[in-house]
């Protein structure tokens, strides 16, 4: 699965510097939410990827049963996802904002600090 | 300790403007009981430190690094720790008196106090490193220093040209140091100090002896760095005689004297210290000559004699090295009374000018005298100390071996313009006609009399009675940078001579010079276009350079253009991590391909929804694709066991998608902003990227450096956290703290969304009431 989900991921990355190369501030957002995503599949699959065993230890025992997916990446990973989600609903109130003032979307316009 | 007590002049530099509060006007002579107290210490550390003894304190500072705040006391640090204090105590008081009333004298007891610990630190410092921050704080104090009138625009230039050259020199001098350290295999002087020919022989000595002769000579105003120094004569007089006599411009001289034993005496020393000393000596001596601000001949001066001491130091042998202790000590007695005596003239005359001033010898008695004794010893004339200084000297470079008769030719030269130079400095302002001045002299008030006439009084008994000094302290300091122990026997009386013809034939020449100085004058003004193309002019062109550069790369990688620094960014990651993975480490690819039908769909529909997202005309297409991505991301984390992130890749895309929704539709239409070629490029420039970061994966998974630290925390995620999911158990038990700031961060991200949405800036006059309206509704 691994190989798939390596061009899968460089895929994303591709998709995200591109929308983050447009002039339009609402296609940077865009490209900053598939970054972020792009960014925590890839701590996520860095530890290899496992089926069906997640990292949970049934009642009664002291650990688990067999051997459980690495839980270090994922307990990473799910900071990353609320952080990541924390800077976008910063980001997108801000574009708007910056909207109101500027009148503009197109980040050339907004170059100069005197609007 | 004796580190605190010195250091703690740090806390007394921190605390003085609270004793202003207390003594007011004389808090100079309540300060200046600290280096008196210093002084006074290790003058009772000379008998020991004679007799060939090494005090050595040791203190730990970060031992896994191989630093300590070792301060090692040997009779090198010593003659400069003296000098520091004894003069540092006459400075403070003189300075109380020449700067009475001044409003700043709050920040100059400060920065001079901090200035004074810095300097005993380099002096007595014995790792390379506490070394080396103690001669960056010097820099930095004399900066401040400099720059003390900083509303005089000439005092702020001076003062960061000093710092430019002395931190330019640091840099070189911290790469040496560090190769030092290296070749060596251990960061103490003393240890280095002992090690023979090791490090002469070390493959590293070419590199860092040039580094470190970088930073000694810039930091001591060698050729070409000279001409930071005359300039930063734009500092207090009280700071002139303080760094640019006996102190400040002395630390490469004195990293020089103490790394001799373990570098000196190479035919690449020996050269290169030999010639840039004698050019030195040379250049400070000529250029004095065309000056008549009298702080600035005193200052070409003493790169003369800076120039001299490096010269010494690279002559080398036994001789010389006592000729450089004792030509150090009388430089440091004689040069500190003059500056202190051109700092009475300023004062009580209103003018630098020697030209301006004659006459004034019954008017102040007691400074004439101070500067007639002081000047003979510069001038080097019998019985003053500089005399003996000055026949040692010669009688070392009538023995020097390589390049003998450059250095005695230049040495003859700058003897007998130092001795016009003493003659201006002295007779000039006090005899002749009267002149008048813009301030009607007097004699000074006797705090400003103490210092120079101690210093005065000091190289005529020592001149007289060479017996006290040369049994003491200069037999410990010429021990100390031989390398072994010797006895230095000084006398005013050498027999007829060699060096005393030189001697007196360069006191005649030095009087002749001195009758016909205004003419002299008149004919090297005509070099004066010359003149303008020193090394000065070459700094200059060098700042200019680099505002030219930096304003240029600011343009090109700055201009304001957000697509810019992305592109600017991304292109440095893909050269550097490009780099390293494909031609430093062969990637090694390993495929191992395990998929299942549900999967692929899974996986593929992320790819077509961020792809989709990615080319969207419509501004609802792209949100419903990011949303997409959003879904399958989370159901490929169901898949692989990571039901926790699922759930809240879920939760999160929920709301990413209702935010998206609710702000970009008040947004306007997505327009097509780029031509089909910027796009291109952009394409090109994003699927590099990608295709750099599939390989950087797939190379990844073939390398396992370290153990992974999970298994502790799957082992005892029940025993000793007493939790069952083992990843909120990392998020509040092992990594609770990285959690806590991910909530503040999450609390600020909130704080800031609502002051955006709420917080209105207070309307400015002239902006439509209209626009008002329509950010509040919207």
């Amino acid at each position: 699965m691994e190989p798939i989900m390596a061009v899968a991921i460089g895929i994303l990355y591709a998709a995200a510097i591109f929308l983050m190369l447009r002039r339009s501030i609402v296609k940077l957002v865009i490209g900053l939410i598939l970054l972020s995503n792009a960014a925590n599949l890839l701590i996520f699959t860095s530890a290899g990827m496992t089926r069906g065993a997640p990292p949970l230890i049934p009642a009664g025992l002291a650990a688990p049963l067999g051997p459980v997916a690495d839980p270090l990446p994922q307990a990473l990973v799910l900071t990353a996802i609320v952080i990541a989600f924390g800077v976008l609903a910063f980001a997108v109130v801000l574009i708007r904002r910056a909207y109101e003032i500027v009148k503009a979307d197109d980040l050339d316009k907004m170059k100069d600090t005197d609007t | 300790m004796m580190q605190f007590a010195v250091l703690s002049g740090f806390v007394l530099a921190a605390f003085a403007p609270l004793l202003h509060r207390w003594f007011g006007g004389s808090t100079s002579f309540v300060l200046a009981a600290f280096p008196a107290v210093l002084a006074l210490w290790f003058l009772g550390q000379v008998p020991a430190i004679m007799d060939g003894e090494v005090l050595g304190f040791a203190l730990e500072w970060v031992p896994s690094l191989g630093m300590s705040l070792t301060f090692v006391v040997d009779g090198l640090s010593l003659l400069f720790a003296l000098l520091i204090t004894v003069i540092g105590t006459f400075v403070l008081i003189y300075a109380g008196g020449y700067l009475k009333g001044h409003p700043d004298l709050v920040r100059f007891h400060v920065v001079i106090l901090a200035f004074m610990v810095s300097m005993l630190g380099l002096v007595l410092a014995d790792g390379l490193v506490t070394l080396f921050v103690f001669w960056e704080l010097t820099s930095i104090t004399s900066y401040l220093l400099i720059g003390f009138s900083h509303a005089d625009l000439e005092a702020r230039k001076s003062a960061r040209q000093g710092l430019f050259v002395t931190f330019a020199g640091g840099l070189a001098l911290m790469a040496g140091l560090v190769m030092l350290g290296i070749a060596g295999g251990s960061w103490s002087l003393v240890e280095l100090n002992g090690m023979g020919d090791a490090l002469r022989e070390h493959d590293l000595y070419t590199p860092l002896l040039i580094c470190i002769l970088l930073g000694a000579f810039t930091k001591s105003a060698q050729f070409p760095f000279h001409f930071w120094l005359p300039n930063a004569m734009a500092a207090p007089t009280p700071v002139s005689a303080y760094l640019h006599s006996a102190t400040m411009v002395k630390a490469g001289i004195y990293l020089l004297a103490r790394l001799q034993p373990s570098l000196g005496g190479t035919e690449m020393w020996v050269g290169i210290l030999s010639v840039v000393g004698a050019l030195t000596m040379f250049t400070g001596a000529f250029l004095a000559i065309r000056h008549t601000n009298i702080k600035k001949l005193l200052a070409y001066s003493t790169v003369m004699a800076l120039g001299t001491l490096t010269m010494l130091l690279g002559i080398g042998t036994e001789g010389a090295l006592i000729a450089f202790v004792t030509f150090l000590l009388a430089h440091s007695l004689y040069k500190g009374a003059l500056f202190m005596v051109a700092g009475i003239l300023d004062h009580e005359t209103g003018t630098k000018d020697v030209t301006a001033m004659g006459g004034l010898r019954p008017l102040m008695p007691v400074t004439a005298l101070v500067a007639l004794v002081a000047a003979l010893s510069l001038a080097g004339a019998p019985p003053l100390f500089g005399f003996i200084a000055k026949e040692l000297m010669f009688e070392t470079i009538l023995g020097a071996e390589a390049y003998r008769w450059l250095v005695v030719l230049l040495a003859f030269a700058a003897a007998f313009l130092t001795i016009a130079v003493a003659a201006i400095v002295a007779l000039r302002p006090f005899f002749g006609e009267r002149r008048p001045t813009p301030r009607v002299a007097h004699e000074a008030p006797v705090s400003m009399l103490v210092g120079p006439a101690v210093l005065a009084l000091l190289s005529l008994l020592l001149g007289l009675l060479p017996v006290l000094a040369g049994m003491g302290l200069l037999t410990a300091a010429a021990s100390a940078v031989i390398g072994e122990q010797v006895t230095v026997t000084l006398a005013l009386w050498h027999g007829i001579n060699l060096p005393l013809v030189m001697s007196l034939v360069s006191l005649a020449l030095g009087y002749m010079v001195f009758r016909r100085w205004d003419q002299v004058r008149a004919r090297l003004a005509r070099l004066d276009p010359l003149m303008a193309r020193g090394p000065e002019a070459g700094y200059e062109a060098l700042m200019d350079w680099v505002a030219v550069v930096s304003g240029w790369q600011t343009r090109i990688l700055q201009n304001g253009y957000m697509r810019n620094y992305i592109m600017v960014t991304i292109l440095t990651l893909i050269a550097l991590v490009g780099n390293s993975l494909l031609l430093r480490h062969a990637p090694e690819i390993v495929f191992r391909l395990d998929v299942r039908f549900h999967e692929v769909v899974v996986v593929g529909l992320m790819v077509m929804g961020a792809l989709f997202a990615a080319i969207s005309r419509s501004r609802l297409g792209a949100v419903v694709s990011v949303g997409i991505m959003g879904f399958s991301i989370a159901l490929t984390f169901i898949l692989f066991s990571a039901p926790d992130l699922g759930i809240t890749q879920l939760l999160v895309e929920t709301l990413t998608v209702i935010l998206l929704v609710l702000v970009l539709f008040r947004l306007p239409r997505f327009a097509s902003l780029s031509t089909p070629l910027e796009r291109v490029r952009d394409v090109m420039v994003a699927g590099s990227v990608g295709v750099l970061i599939t390989l950087l994966i797939l190379t990844a998974w073939g390398i396992d450096q370290f153990v992974p630290i999970s298994g502790y925390m799957v082992e005892n995620s029940v025993p000793l956290a007493h939790g069952r999911n083992i990843v909120n158990v990392i998020l509040v038990d092992y990594r609770a703290l990285d959690t806590l700031g991910e909530i503040f961060v999450l609390a600020l991200a909130a704080i800031g969304v609502i002051a955006m949405l709420k917080l209105r800036a207070a309307e400015k006059p002239g902006k439509p009431a209209s626009q008002e309206k329509e950010s509040a509704d919207g």
